[in-house]
């Protein structure tokens, strides 16, 4: 008798306590039938998202509707993959887009690379770049994932809907991202 | 001897050339109604399995998902056939065609009640269940061949278990009938299905079941192993043999076993109302086939239910609940219906 036969035989239960534990099995399975299903039926439901959720960026104004991005750079050296391309430029009293000396006159985010690792919004000295509860970022080319600046700011507060972001329409799912503004006094124009 | 019971005024049923006719158009009808049935079949286990599993299976296809079925048919009558280097060609081709024929062979001889006056069938042969047993007898040669064909060890292996499991089965399942055909007295289905009682004031047909428990059990265990399925799926373990004897078909082949697979369990389901459930009774006026409809649904539910609840069993398990448990205890039955009945008589 080998090895498999032996323990097969081993425990001895008798007949009733085996029509028992297939009952048993039986009922489990048909009270799950009856249960609320656990499924979020995806495009239809969502799930809530965390506070802090690191989605898609944003750029950030101020109140007044000057871009708080000063140029600075820190962010693209702070992204442990490099996908962010500052271009800076100095602001001028005719033009002047943000508070600082600099502003970002192109940024870029290639969407493909970034980790969404939210070094680039830890590293901001101005918090000008924030990550979103955005996440459904799917497109059809490679090009499109390469968000440019009008993308990625958020609207001139007094002038647009806040769902819409650059110059297309952006459903967010849930609120528009949370904003948490800096209180600190830093860069009021 | 093939006839129809409803009431012929136009002798369309007995004409030489119009009952012919006939038949071919209830042939038609009723591999339609099986093909579609197979296909909800599916969607219904989908479901089941889901809602068991606390979730809602496919819903996305047509409302509740009902289409699903056919968007898969679909894409895999798209799909290439693709099969192995040096499979033998003429068996790997016939075996998927001989168990689609063989499960769709066992609906001629499966009477539908369509109302209380009306029983349908195509053939209502003296010899119904034993036909039946023959040609689900040929699944073991579709099973086996295809796996022996396939040139895969997955396939090879697949198959053997397939037909050693079929043939163990096989025995039990035959001798698990044996005592309701004692007691009815035929082996035509639509005779076992109507077998009638004259108990005092009750007249009229009963579930076998109540005069053969013990049959009846036995039946639904072998019948599960008999179409391989859950908990007896051993041919078709994935985790063991990939696909078992199914690994190297795809495409409408493949579509064959798998159809041929759910066309035995409406088969298997419908035989178990019909032998133990009294098929159609009672039949509520011209409401038979419902009756017949929703045991069907309920024992399809059963095997569904077992599915999602049992584990497969182990090989040495399987082989021994066959010959040492349901085999004795079938004869065991068969002597002791047949001892009962002498004493009764």
């Amino acid at each position: 008798m080998d090895d498999i036969e032996r323990r097969s035989q081993r425990p001895r239960q008798n007949v009733l306590q085996d029509v028992g534990a297939l009952v048993t099995g039986l009922r489990t399975t048909l009270g799950q039938r009856f249960q609320p299903q656990v499924t979020v039926n995806y495009p239809e439901e969502k799930t809530p998202r965390a506070a802090r959720y690191r989605g898609r960026h944003y750029l950030r104004r101020y109140d007044n509707g000057l871009e708080r991005c000063i140029g600075c750079e820190l962010c693209a050296a702070a992204c442990p993959v490099g996908c962010i391309l500052v271009i800076a430029a100095e602001n001028t009293e005719e033009h002047r887009v943000s508070p600082g000396e600099r502003y970002a006159k192109v940024y870029e985010i290639n969407m493909l690379r970034c980790i969404f690792c939210g070094y680039c919004e830890e590293a901001c000295p101005v918090q000008a770049i924030v990550l979103g509860p955005e996440y459904e970022l799917s497109d059809v080319s490679r090009e499109r994932f390469v968000y440019t600046k009008d993308m990625l700011l958020e609207p001139n507060p007094d002038q647009q809907d806040p769902l819409v972001v650059g110059g297309e329409q952006r459903q967010t799912t849930t609120s528009p991202p949370p904003l948490p503004l800096p209180r600190e006094g830093g860069g009021t124009a | 001897m093939i006839r129809l019971t409803p009431p012929d005024p136009f002798g369309l049923y007995t004409g030489s050339v119009t009952h012919w006719v006939v038949l071919v158009v209830a042939m038609v009808i009723v591999v339609f109604v099986i093909l579609t049935g197979a296909a909800y079949t599916v969607w219904f286990e989908r479901i089941e399995l889901g809602h068991m599993q606390r979730r809602p299976g496919p819903n996305r296809v047509g409302p509740w998902g009902l289409m699903q079925s056919a968007a898969d048919g679909i894409k895999l009558a798209f799909k290439e056939s693709f099969g192995p280097r040096d499979v033998d060609p003429i068996l790997f081709l016939v075996a998927p065609a001989i168990i689609v024929a063989a499960a769709f062979l066992a609906w001629a001889v499966i009477p539908i009640g369509l109302s209380n006056t009306f029983t349908y069938w195509i053939a209502n042969l003296n010899i119904g269940i034993l036909f039946v047993f023959a040609v689900s007898g040929m699944n073991a040669y579709a099973i086996l061949l295809g796996g022996w064909s396939s040139n895969s060890k997955y396939s090879l292996l697949g198959g053997l278990r397939a037909a050693a499991q079929l043939i163990s089965y096989e025995m039990a399942l035959g001798l698990s009938l044996v005592p309701v055909f004692m007691i009815a007295g035929s082996l035509r289905l639509s005779d076992i299905a109507s077998y009638s009682v004259h108990w005092g004031p009750y007249n009229g047909p009963i579930p076998l079941v109540i005069l053969a428990p013990v049959s009846f059990v036995i039946y639904l265990i072998a019948a599960v192993a008999e179409t391989n399925r859950t908990p007896f799926d051993l041919p078709e373990a994935e985790q063991e043999l990939v696909g078992g004897y199914l690994t190297e078909y795809s495409g409408l082949k493949f579509v064959c076993f798998y159809l041929g697979e759910y066309v035995n369990m409406i088969t298997v389901s419908a035989l178990a109302s019909l032998l133990f459930f009294a098929g159609w009774h009672p039949a509520i006026g011209p409401f038979a086939w419902v009756t017949f409809l929703v045991k069907v649904i309920l024992f399809l539910f059963v095997y569904i239910w077992l599915r999602t609840t049992l584990p497969r069993l182990r090989y040495d398990q399987l082989m021994r609940l066959g010959w040492k448990v349901l085999l004795p205890v079938a004869l065991a039955n068969v002597v002791v219906t047949a001892v009962v009945l002498v004493a009764v008589q």
